[in-house]
């Protein structure tokens, strides 16, 4: 058993390095083989959902490595094997013959193995280990058109952004350690750590997780992320990356309970972010924008939960809304293909002119409004009724985000059931598109509909209890009928305001506070101001502090050195050279001068003789 | 049996000068490679044969100047051996890299056989002369790498490399007669150092000229301005031996000489480590930021990844009590760290010359988008930017882990700042793949273009995916290295007198 979530881990990472090592010569056989692997992989995920193994092999010096599966984490191993399993299936049908095949699918192998570590580790250095290495293959997804500048900058920006995000868990892996010195770093026992070290990996924990989850104020680069093929959008923005901050969140809810402010910092950022970037998503004319910064808003109800402590709310939101927007980003792509457009006016007749991709996509849409009785409309119902006790104003918040929702997922639907317009040809972007969607893409997108209409039965008891059994986790408040009707009624008006006000949204006034939204609150050009050319300014700044500075001190003092050496010759040693010189001639004037005396004449030697003994009887008589 | 391993590459080197002058290149180059090769299956045994717990191993000591107190006196432990594995890998992959060199083949595997020599030499030195001796050597052999077949500018950077580094192994050897002078009976003898008392008084004095001349070759900032030119001008093989072999040099030098023969200083004086690692992991960072050139680019993450493993000893020597574990994890975190940056390190450098090999130029302004033209260099190049990011899955990520998470408790300021390091290595990594690599095709203009523009050759794969591949293995099965080193590091921080 414990092998099953062994094989599960690294099944996919495995095969994924040798699709993309065997490069363009796997191109053809890389799509069966994904489907394939992802299939024996959904197997096991069915075997460790229902054994719930464990697994610890030694890693670092007291800290093993430790995976386990759980409630939460068996919900989210399905979900996501099943998500990717149903993308890589239309992918295998829809993503472009001619190009790198085996690249796209190994990456996508890659990603999959890295979220599946993700949501079964149970000690840190391996959830950060998933984590990282996802946030690395989402960067080759998202510029996996390489040529094109602006998906590799979009791939930079998710991935520096998310990393920025990450840092804090490694503080938290160092005051999870400071706090137990002993400990084995396990997620479990990470509640029980002494201050101030509990709060630094709160912190940490938290800053993680709303990067990973684009919530506010990291949202920017899900909008970024879009660059990137939409099936890679499918997978990663509406099932797995973008959701594991979420299940962070939920899993280590007893942490965030443990220390005070936790709490309310996270339910707090989980509902202004699906209030904000709910209007953010009604403001977008681009139909993947759009599905983008609504699943910043649909996540913010599962933080939220995380917050408030409604794990099957937030279990359901997640699982719900993984299946409706997986569902959306695919028909986003496959009109795409057909088209050749993403914006919403381009789009206009597109479900008319594809009736049963029309279809599908009307399933998702109403998902994604929380339309009763469909599943996100009792999720929220979940996640709310915790929160009215809590705080009124939290509950308004959610409330308010509910309706967003609907307004935007119906607005969405409106133009895709306009009348197709009669002049015929690619609009929009500017180039055509292929004009056809290949039927046999369209199973695996029926079957994430029937899995959206399916999920509805999770939100009401028994099988709402039945549920919240499988995610191990304590009964929960439910919402009374009257919050449910009040839900349903908001959520339905929003709905029908929004198709009533159909043609006012092909003509969204132009006003600043819409041009702010619709360009995510300016949320990258505030980074780019307040991080980003601050930090390159420093970068220069200690450039030419290296150049400048340091390297022509080392330069100047080695120069210093070779002056001093030539001014040791020059001065000093023409001076010691002159001293010896001025020796050597006093020498030779003073023989010169001895010389003189001897003259061999003897009367001179008489006459020296005569004055030397004078002298010397002087000084004798002087002496004496 | 080291003794053996030490000079058979010197050995290999002589025997080339001996071989007849017209001897084909060939002939040369498979010496080159076989003894290299086969020093790595040597080596490869020695780590099969060596028991983690049995502290230091395959001794052998001889008397060499006893009038002195300077004996000859080699053994490895766990801080040694995966250094000494580190080595002949590299030495194993530039020799192949070099396969197709064509300038002097002679002369050049020569000094890199000597390279090597001295390299295992200063990594199995137990006694602080002959580990004095190799440093200089090592220092000796690189100079005339650079200054025979560097770039244009190797005169003078061979020039500035000699002296700069020359004068920090002349404060090296200033500390050691200082140890030397402060042991009773005088000794240069590491081990015996290490059982003797340690010096008092005069201690902080021999430890800022021990650690000056350690920092020097490390390098950590404000003295690793030598190490830019010395690589933008050296050949491709040159840099990878400098950046992977020689640059540890001064990194094992704090672990093996400074700390347990200095305890006291060193506990005394941590606060400073701490500081110079931290800011030579931001401000290499951020001078590596704002480069445009690929090779000064790596050349100065090596001063941030260094700057790690500074204070991961730093950090490790700040406090004493409850147990060794986070300290002990940051020090087989710093010795991660050496294996790791060796091995990305070096796999970038021979990359950074397969690309001059072709564009003729290290300027990332001049390239875009030749990933079109040449996928394995690029896949491989791509590989190795992440891996040297710190991305788990390579050995980076468990150095770097395992430094932050020990060194947190005891310095949460430096370490939380240290972090932002790996923030700032994946935004100028991420900055330099997408100007070379992705993008539209643009190639270096210039004489002789358009010039053919070819993927890596099979002899430029073969000597960088090994080293990629070890950097996965350490990455993902981490206990086969740290079996080995984590005793090591215990051991070494049991050196450290308890507060």
């Amino acid at each position: 058993m414990s092998d099953a979530l062994l094989v599960l881990v690294l099944l996919p990472p495995a095969v994924g390095v040798s699709l993309l090592t065997a490069g363009r010569r796997a191109d053809r056989a890389a799509a069966p083989v994904a489907v394939t692997v992802m299939l024996a992989v959904a197997g096991l995920a069915l075997t460790v959902a229902s054994g719930r193994p464990a697994v610890r092999v030694p890693f670092l010096a007291g800290m093993p490595a430790e995976l386990s599966v759980d409630g939460l984490s068996a919900v989210l191993c399905l979900t996501v094997t099943a998500v990717t399993l149903l993308v890589l299936a239309h992918s295998a049908v829809e993503f472009g013959r001619d190009e790198s095949r085996s690249r796209f699918f190994g990456l996508m192998l890659l990603f999959a193995g890295s979220m599946l570590l993700t949501v079964t580790a149970a000690t840190l250095p391996v959830l950060l280990m998933g984590w990282e290495v996802m946030g690395a293959t989402s960067w080759a997804l998202i510029g996996f058109r390489w040529r094109d500048p602006e998906r590799t900058e979009a791939a930079n920006t998710a991935f520096l952004t998310t990393r920025t995000a990450d840092l804090g868990l490694y503080l938290a892996a160092g005051a999870a350690l400071a706090a137990d010195p002993t400990g084995t770093l396990a997620l479990r026992d990470l509640p029980g750590a002494g201050e101030p070290w509990r709060s630094v990996m709160t912190a940490g924990m938290i800053t993680a997780a709303l990067g990973k989850s684009a919530q506010l104020p990291f949202s920017f680069w899900l909008s970024r992320a879009m660059a990137g093929p939409s099936p890679v959008s499918a997978l990663l923005h509406s099932a797995a990356m973008v959701v594991a901050g979420a299940y962070l969140l939920l899993r280590v809810h007893p942490l965030l309970e443990a220390s005070a402010w936790g709490v309310p910092v996270v339910a707090w950022a989980g509902a202004l972010t699906a209030v904000v970037l709910g209007l953010v998503a009604l403001a977008q004319t681009d139909l993947k924008q759009l599905l983008a910064a609504s699943s910043c808003a649909q996540i913010g109800f599962m933080v939220l939960a995380a917050g408030t402590g409604a794990p099957t709310g937030g279990a359901l939101q997640l699982v719900a809304h993984a299946a409706a927007k997986s569902l959306l980003f695919l028909i986003a792509g496959a009109w795409l293909t057909a088209l050749g457009t993403r914006t919403l006016t381009g789009l206009s007749g597109a479900a008319r002119r594809y009736p049963a991709v029309g279809a599908l996509f009307t399933v998702g849409a109403l998902t994604l409004a929380g339309l009763p009785p469909l599943p996100l409309w009792g999720a929220k119902d979940l996640v709310l009724a915790s929160v009215f006790e809590a705080s009124p104003a939290l509950y308004a918040a959610g409330l308010a985000a509910a309706m967003v929702s609907a307004l935007y997922s119906v607005k969405a639907l409106w133009f895709v059931w306009q009348p197709v317009p009669t002049t015929a040809g690619g609009r929009g972007d500017g180039h055509s598109g292929t004009r056809r969607v290949p039927g046999r893409a369209l199973p695996p997108l029926a079957v994430l509909a029937s899995a959206c209409v399916a999920s509805s039965v999770l939100a009401f008891d028994p099988a709402r209890a039945a549920f919240t059994r499988v995610l191990g986790s304590a009964p929960q408040p439910a919402p009374n009928t009257w919050e449910l009707v009040a839900g349903a009624v908001l959520v339905v008006g929003a709905a029908g305001l929004a198709w009533a006000w159909g043609r006012r949204w092909a003509a969204l006034p132009a006003t600043a506070g819409a041009a702010f939204l619709g360009r995510w609150l300016r949320l990258e050009d505030a980074a780019r101001l307040a991080v980003t050319g601050p930090v390159l300014a420093a970068a220069r700044a200690a450039a030419r502090f290296d150049d400048r500075v340091l390297d022509r001190a080392v330069r100047g003092a080695g120069r210093g050195a070779y002056e001093l050496a030539r001014w040791t010759d020059r001065r000093l040693e023409t001076a010691l050279t002159s001293a010896v010189s001025a020796v050597a001639s006093a020498c030779r004037s003073l023989g010169r001068a001895a010389r003189r005396p001897q003259t061999g004449q003897l009367h001179q030697y008489l006459a020296q003789a005569v004055a030397a003994f004078t002298v010397l009887a002087l000084v004798f008589l002087l002496v004496k | 049996m080291l003794t053996v391993i030490v000079f058979v590459p010197l050995t290999a080197a002589l025997l080339l000068f001996v071989l007849p002058r017209r001897t084909p290149a060939a002939v040369i180059r498979g010496v080159w490679v076989t003894t290299t090769a086969g020093l790595t299956a040597a080596v490869a045994g020695l780590w099969a044969g060596y028991d983690p717990a049995g502290g230091m191993q395959y001794e052998t000591r001889a008397r060499w100047m006893p009038g002195v107190g300077a004996g000859y006196h080699v053994g490895v432990d766990g801080l040694s051996l995966p250094m000494i594995a580190l080595t002949c890998v590299l030495f194993l992959a530039c020799a192949v890299y070099a396969w197709r060199e064509e300038r002097r083949i002679r002369g050049f595997a020569a000094l890199f056989l000597f390279l090597e020599t001295t390299c295992l030499g200063l990594f199995v030195s137990l006694d602080l002369i002959l580990f004095f001796v190799f440093f200089d050597l090592s220092i000796v052999g690189m100079y005339f790498v650079i200054a025979g077949w560097g770039h244009r500018d190797r005169a003078r950077a061979a020039l500035m490399f000699f002296l700069y580094t020359f004068l920090g192994s002349l404060a090296l050897l200033l500390g050691f007669i200082g140890l030397y002078l402060a042991a009773s009976p005088h000794t240069f003898d590491m081990v015996d150092l290490a059982a003797a008392d340690p010096p008092a008084g005069r201690a902080g004095l021999v430890l800022l000229a021990v650690g000056g001349g350690l920092a020097v070759k490390t390098p950590t900032v404000p003295f690793h301005t030598w190490l830019p030119l010395a690589h933008t001008e050296a050949p491709a093989a040159g840099s990878a031996i400098l950046a992977g072999v020689l640059l540890k040099m001064g990194t094992y030098g704090f672990l093996r000489i400074a700390m347990p023969l200095l305890p006291d200083a060193w506990l005394r004086y941590a606060t400073v480590l701490v500081v110079i690692g931290v800011v030579s992991v931001l401000y290499g960072a951020l001078v590596a930021l704002a480069q445009s050139d690929f090779k000064r680019m790596i050349a100065y993450t090596s001063v941030n990844h260094m700057g790690y493993i500074v204070l991961a000893v730093g950090a490790a020597a700040a406090t004493a009590g409850t147990g060794h574990r986070a300290q002990s994890l940051a020090v087989t975190g710093a010795v991660t760290q050496m294996v790791s940056h060796g091995l990305l390190t070096g796999a970038l450098f021979l990359l950074a010359g397969s690309l001059y090999e072709r564009g003729r130029t290290y300027d990332m302004a001049a390239y875009s988008g030749i990933a079109g033209r040449a996928p394995v260099l690029t896949g491989l190049t791509v590989v190795a930017a992440f891996a040297s990011l710190g991305l788990p899955g390579f050995s980076g990520f468990i150095a770097e882990f395992q430094i932050f998470t020990g060194s947190f408790g005891t310095r949460p300021l430096a370490t939380a700042l240290s972090v932002l390091g790996i923030l700032l290595t994946a935004g100028l990594f991420l900055r330099a793949l997408q100007k070379i690599f992705l993008g539209p095709l643009r190639l270096p203009d210039g004489p002789g273009t358009p010039r053919p523009f070819g993927d890596l050759r099979a002899h430029e794969s073969t000597a960088v995916v090994p080293l990629l591949a070890l950097a996965v293995v350490v990455g993902v099965l981490p206990r086969l290295l740290l079996d080995v080193v984590e005793p090591a590091s215990r051991a070494v921080l049991l050196e450290l007198p308890a507060r």
